[in-house]
């Protein structure tokens, strides 16, 4: 449970990140405004007040979706939902910033050779910025992961059973607290050092030597 | 009663939380600091003894999250006999020593990193040079390392900081009634989550605003003036 919603609020905050990071870079200047605000709201607010946010907030909302996609209880879609919309806002906000760092970063003269070569906008997106643009980003990427991945634990809260929450009851109904915390700290730290390592592994795939500022 | 009415409302009593918020980010914020410098001491060190075991503290901490982090504090560790019969036990016992300590360790693993980072930025023909004017260890550092380092250190502590005093909102799980929880408890009083939410929101942004702009502030002195070196 941990993973599906760390999972979908990743991915669900890179569409966020992405749609947002191209309205600040191309948008006319409102939209720029707007996805300004967003990050600036997002990244200044504690995440466990958007979680209370939208679980105490959109229940109507929440309930009136769980129903198209035939989710189960009440309870359960409530939590979920919330959970994994929340995630998507803050990551959104992490990862907006990210890719607008790493499209930054891209060099001007290669969108004037594209379009020397008679490239339409889309093939340049394409070809051009989106390749180079997940290069540059990747170890920042890992960095928006890892924070996702540790803000599940906050969604825990709205008593979505994942394992935080899992912990609590296990802790709370044996009185081992103190063994059952250390377990699902050794278990975080598990999903760390893997994704760590299938990100290292990305990275060199893309042949991004990583970790900017690396002396070379 | 309009529907901006809860909003209006929950001001006074969350304004009223937010000393605590800031106590407990700022005391957080300074038992970290001096934490950090210790843990970044032992990570530099030749010693491989020491070493290791600071490595391991900055990846346990970094890996998991605050929340656990704080659970198996207020949880856990009161469950061992060692704690409870120890002179720590008031503290232990206390939930807001142990959102402090908490927090504490947490800004302690992240901030050795940045001082680190801001240590290791320092230009290598810099240290070089002291040498070659014989410099001792501790001259090359407050002359020379220091000031550098701090003035790399800077942008990356400050947001530290707001990090922190986002994080803060933590404590409420253990019954603190910092901004948050206060916004908690109103909430479930007028039924009114979404307007008071948004007001609790609102106070973080004004906390966090002018705190990331007191750092630019601060930045745009300290590279006016040329770092400290010159100054003293």
């Amino acid at each position: 449970m941990t993973l599906l919603v760390a999972a979908l609020g990743f991915l669900g905050g890179n569409i966020i990140g992405a749609v947002v990071a191209i309205a600040r870079v191309l948008g006319p200047a409102p939209v720029k405004w707007l996805g300004a605000t967003y990050t600036t709201v997002v990244r200044g607010v504690p995440e466990l007040l958007i979680i209370y946010l939208l679980f105490f907030g959109g229940g109507e909302f929440f309930r009136f979706i769980a129903k198209i996609f035939f989710l189960g209880g009440d309870g359960f879609a409530d939590a979920f939902i919330a959970g994994v919309l929340a995630l998507s806002v803050v990551s959104g906000a992490y990862s907006a910033e990210v890719f607008r760092g790493a499209a930054g970063a891209v060099p001007r003269g290669m969108f004037d050779a594209a379009r020397t070569f008679g490239m339409r906008p889309f093939q340049m997106l394409r070809l051009i910025a989106i390749p180079q643009v997940l290069r540059y980003g990747l170890p920042a990427m890992a960095n928006v992961w890892q924070l996702t991945l540790k803000d599940t634990a906050l969604i825990s809260v709205t008593g979505l059973v994942e394992l935080m929450r899992t912990t609590d009851i296990a802790a709370g109904s044996t009185q081992r607290q103190f063994f059952f915390y250390t377990i699902s700290i050794m278990i975080f730290l598990g999903f760390t050092a893997l994704s760590d390592f299938l990100f290292r592994r990305a990275e060199n795939f893309c042949g991004c030597h990583g970790h900017a500022g690396g002396k070379g | 009663m309009s529907w901006w009415d809860p909003f209006i409302e929950a001001f006074p009593s969350l304004i009223k939380a937010v000393p605590l918020t800031v106590m407990l980010a700022v005391t957080a914020v300074t038992i970290g600091i001096v934490i950090a410098v210790f843990i970044t001491l032992a990570r530099m060190s030749g010693s491989a003894f020491l070493r290791w075991p600071a490595y391991t503290y900055v990846y346990v901490i970094r890996g998991t999250p605050l929340f656990l982090q704080l659970f198996f504090i207020y949880y856990g560790l009161a469950q061992l006999d060692i704690i409870r019969h120890s002179m720590l036990w008031p503290l232990f016992r206390d939930e807001y020593w142990c959102a402090l300590l908490a927090l504490s360790l947490n800004t302690s693993a992240y901030g050795s990193e940045i001082i680190r980072g801001g240590i290791q930025g320092v230009a290598k023909g810099q240290i070089e040079a002291a040498l070659a004017f014989a410099l001792s260890p501790v001259q090359r550092f407050t002359r020379i390392i220091f000031p550098q380092a701090l003035r790399q250190m800077l942008p990356a502590y400050g947001n530290e900081v707001v990090l922190m005093i986002k994080a803060t909102s933590i404590a409420s799980t253990v019954t603190i009634m910092e901004v948050t929880g206060t916004a908690r408890a109103i909430a479930s009083e007028t039924y009114a989550p979404v307007q008071v939410f948004i007001a609790a929101g609102l106070i973080y942004l004004a906390l966090t605003g002018s705190l990331t702009y007191g750092v630019h502030c601060l930045e745009k002195a300290l590279h006016k003036r040329g770092g400290l070196a010159v100054a003293r």
